[in-house]
């Protein structure tokens, strides 16, 4: 592909930091199904042409570049995804240049999201690195006129074995770039694995401890202005009128315009003060005089909408799943359970508020500097909104401040492009917490429908889960279907590995003008607590152990069984607790992964509920970096706890109650329990995610220890641990 | 507008704003530090921590008028021993996840081991309840101070 644009050359010569000839490979499609065989890059020609992947960069001097396609948001991609070319190719993780990618449609998808970053490149970036070492090793053998197989590669050099002889990768690229790229390298074998697998520090941590990470919200654009904007709380509304005299005359404003955010089939108007900086924005804001009109929408409530959803739960819905006769076994059989349950929306809250920096250099092209998740989702976004094409979009992706799912949207970049465009100057928007909170998107709240019958010697017979809650698609997408089952609503509910005779699953979509999104771990983080809650409740009427209830439900062998037997041992299940104290199980299967956890609270003299211990066993197949995955799990225990026992979303005369951290808490540092991670990685061939698996059997885990201390079943979220006694 | 001269890790600044603006934009914005971090901006959440006169504030909060002619230090101009002993304990013990939280936390838990050398876990919690991580790194700061503690001797 050959491309005139000025930009793209201008970017790549920039990307690639480097004129003349190097070692540059990469492969024609990044697809996350397919294996994609690894391709040569002539640099001298990258400078002309666009679509080209290299994913490794070695130059004459030896320097290492290696691109990320996965932004880091705290989940270590950052370390993770360039260890998998680092790895083959011979080198310490912390001796390469790691860029980020930008959304350029030959990298492929980019998107951190689904705990999918190492899953998706695994092959690939593997085979990358070791196409580009044996290339090297071949060089070396040629300029040394010795056999391959006396050569070998260490520490960024090729050895030749009998002599010593030495050559750094840097002296041997201008050889190895004119050798044909070996199309199926041999991958290193795990025994000899140097950095995946294991506890490698990750490199951008001295970054983050030094004030030296660069966050979307720290870009620096020359010429840069700032802009706060004020957007109606209650979605829905339309702009009357505004008065912007007030904002005006606050010194540092210089321009108040009208400003669009598009939120998948939503848009909101908003009124944007632009000023010479940041606080006089905000000061501009607060003088500005909206008029809205509500369009009703300022009657919405939660009160009111959460009786509409128990009201709903009467509707059969769509059969999501079935096994055997439900109806027919339900009615049949002697003892039955119904339980209902709920939980709330929530906010994503990462710590850096959404904001993102534009500057257009002309009227076709724009460059972008964004904390995202998802490059392409920026570019694309921009692309639709504001009618340029996607390759006159750069994107240049920072260090994340957090996503949570929250930066899969792109929102808060359409919305600061389109300022941008009307000032003319790069403007850098900046959310408030106020906004972050308010504006939304957020997690789903679900309500779930259980029923459950057992046999007289406690073996269910029959179960249902019963779904009913709004939908992330039909508030993104306008061309929803409402009459297929909303498959990410009913995330999970269908495949735990648990052998029930009649099942029936069902979703009933409840209609709102809410902004949703998927959140860390999507309806998994919600549908978890009421599946699990309700097998509990099963077990407690069945006079079973709830660990040994879950075992017998699960008699063949599975993942699911393999994680359930390690946490009854990892948690020394079978031991007495203190007086006072009370444990409970949980576990989780879903597309992203599988981990169960088990809880233990205490009950306290002031009649509060502590939690003391979290044990979490995540089942991963393979792992790249065991300390990673242990803190992804600590962060996704805590973010569990968090949404368990915190705020959730209230709405009140059509917007949110909840504004900034003083009324919508986040566990602190004194509220946190002791968190033990174990991982189960048995080189097994499937690989399972990291970030968002930890996360479901949190909540379930928590309100059936809660149960075990005080004989008080939660069925709604969040619970007040302050006032269960 | 006024003339105030701010000493922000030993450099003198003298910059010209709206004397009510937060400490945290003029150092951020004006001053051009990038390290001290915007999370809430009404004192909820630590990430805009700096010392002033070696007392951990909530940059945020706190007009730009009330810091002149004291001392400012943020995450960019910890230097001392204790400091870089938090920072090495927080690299040892690999803390941040996002890192966005992690300036305030480390500017937080430096001023906690000026005071107490050696903090129970109780001081750790009172000391730094006002961090947020939306991450959850709250069991490595709480490794890593107690680590801190120990490389500063
Ligand atoms: S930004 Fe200052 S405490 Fe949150
Ligand atoms: S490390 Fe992300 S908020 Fe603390």
């Amino acid at each position: 592909m050959k491309t005139t644009s000025s930009l793209d050359r201008r970017n790549f010569i920039r990307l690639s930091g480097l004129t003349g000839a190097a070692l540059a490979l990469g492969f024609r499609s990044f697809a996350s199904d397919e294996v994609a065989e690894p391709v040569l890059y002539n640099m001298e020609t990258v400078s002309e042409s666009f679509g080209v992947t290299p994913f490794v960069i070695i130059d004459k001097t030896g320097l290492i570049t290696i691109m990320n396609p996965k932004p880091e948001m705290g989940q270590g991609t950052f370390q993770s995804v360039p260890s998998l070319i680092a790895e083959e190719l011979e080198v310490a993780i912390d001796k390469v240049i790691i860029k980020q990618t930008g959304g350029e449609a030959a990298y492929g998808q980019q998107t951190a999201g689904g705990s999918s970053s190492v899953r998706t490149g695994y092959m690939q970036l593997r085979k990358t690195g070791a196409a580009a070492r044996e290339m090297l090793i071949t060089a070396a053998s040629q300029i040394w006129q010795v056999p391959v197989t006396e050569c070998y590669a260490e520490n960024a050099m090729v050895i030749h074995k009998p002599s010593g002889k030495k050559l750094g990768y840097g002296e041997l690229v201008e050889t190895a770039s004119k050798l044909p790229v070996p199309q199926s390298p041999v991958l290193k074998k795990a025994e000899d694995f140097k950095i995946l697998g294991k506890s490698v520090d990750r490199p951008d941590i001295p970054l983050k401890v030094s004030g030296k990470a660069i966050f979307g919200i720290d870009a620096d654009v020359p010429g840069m202005v700032y802009a706060s904007v004020e957007r109606c709380p209650v979605f829905g509304s339309k702009l009357v009128s505004y008065d912007d005299k007030g904002a005006l005359a606050v010194k540092g404003v210089l321009q108040v315009i009208k400003s669009e955010r598009v939120y998948g089939k939503n848009k909101y108007e908003g009124i944007a003060v632009i000023a010479d900086n940041y606080w006089s924005a905000l000061q501009g804001r607060k003088a500005l005089k909206i008029v809205w009109d509500y369009q009703g929408f300022d009657t919405f409530n939660s009160k009111a909408y959460e009786q509409s959803l128990r009201d709903q739960s009467k509707e059969e819905g769509l059969v999501a799943h079935s096994v055997g006769d439900f109806d027919k076994a339900y009615v049949e059989t002697g003892h039955k359970l119904e339980a209902f349950y709920e939980t709330p929306m929530v906010s994503h809250s990462p710590m850096e508020p959404m904001n993102c920096t534009v500057q257009w250099h002309d009227a076709n092209t724009v460059e972008v500097w964004v904390s995202t998740q998802g490059p392409a989702i920026i570019k694309r976004e921009i692309s639709q909104t504001q009618g340029i094409a996607p390759e006159n979009i750069k994107v240049n992706v920072l260090f994340n401040g957090g996503g949570f799912g929250r930066r899969l949207a792109g929102d808060f970049a359409n919305e600061a492009a389109g300022i941008a465009k009307v000032v003319g100057k790069p403007v850098k928007v900046i959310w408030t917490r106020e906004d972050d909170t308010q504006m939304g998107p957020f997690r789903p709240m679900t309500y779930s429908a259980m029923k459950g019958a057992l046999s007289p010697d406690g073996k269910v017979v029959a179960f249902q889960h019963k779904v009913i809650s709004p939908s992330i698609g039909a508030t993104q997408n306008a061309k929803y279907d409402k009459t297929k089952v909303d498959k990410t609503m009913v995330e999970g509910i269908s495949e735990q590995k648990y052998e029930f005779p009649n099942m029936k699953n069902a979703f009933v979509l409840s209609e709102t003008h809410i902004p949703l999104a998927p959140w860390r771990s999507v309806t998994s983080s919600t549908l978890a607590f009421a599946h699990e809650c309700f097998i509990d409740e099963l077990a407690i009427q069945a006079k079973k152990d709830p660990l040994a209830f879950r075992l017998e439900l699960m008699s063949k062998e599975s993942d699911a069984r393999k994680v359930l037997l390690k946490i009854k041992e990892f948690s020394k299940w079978d031991q007495p607790l203190p007086k006072g104290w009370g444990r409970g199980v949980a576990q989780y299967e879903f597309f992203a992964g599988l981990a169960a956890h088990v809880v233990e609270v205490s009950r306290q003299a002031n009649g509060s509920v502590k939690v003391e211990k979290v044990y979490c066993v995540i089942d991963l197949g393979t792992v790249v970096n065991p300390d990673n995955v242990k803190a992804q799990v600590e962060g996704a225990v805590v973010m569990g706890i968090t949404a368990a026992v915190k705020d959730g979303i209230i709405f009140e005369k059509g917007k949110s109650v909840q504004t900034n951290f003083q009324n919508n808490k986040m566990l602190r540092i004194n509220e946190m329990p002791k968190v033990e991670v174990l991982i189960l990685a048995d080189g097994g061939p499937v690989i399972k995610g990291v970030g968002e698996p930890g996360l479901p059997p949190v909540a379930p885990a928590l309100a059936n220890a809660v149960f075990a201390a005080t004989g008080k079943r939660i069925r709604r979220l969040p619970m007040d641990l302050t006032k269960l006694i | 507008m006024a003339n105030i001269t701010l000493t922000v890790n030993g450099k003198v600044h003298s910059i010209d704003v709206d004397p009510q603006m937060p400490l945290l934009w003029a150092i951020r914005d004006v001053i051009g530090l990038k390290g001290t971090k915007f999370g809430c901006g009404i004192a909820q959440c630590g990430a805009c921590t700096v010392h002033l006169e070696g007392t951990p504030i909530r940059s945020c909060s706190f007009p730009v008028a009330g810091a002149a002619g004291k001392k400012i230090t943020t995450i960019e101009g910890l230097s001392e021993k204790i400091d870089s002993a938090v920072q090495r304990a927080w690299i040892e013990q690999q803390v941040p996840q996002c890192g966005y939280c992690q300036s305030g936390q480390i500017m937080s838990a430096a001023a906690l081991l000026k005071s107490k050398p050696n903090p129970t876990d109780a001081d750790i919690d009172a000391a730094m309840a006002g961090n947020i991580c939306r991450c959850g790194t709250y069991q490595r700061v709480k490794k890593a101070i107690h680590r801190a503690a120990e490389l500063a001797k």
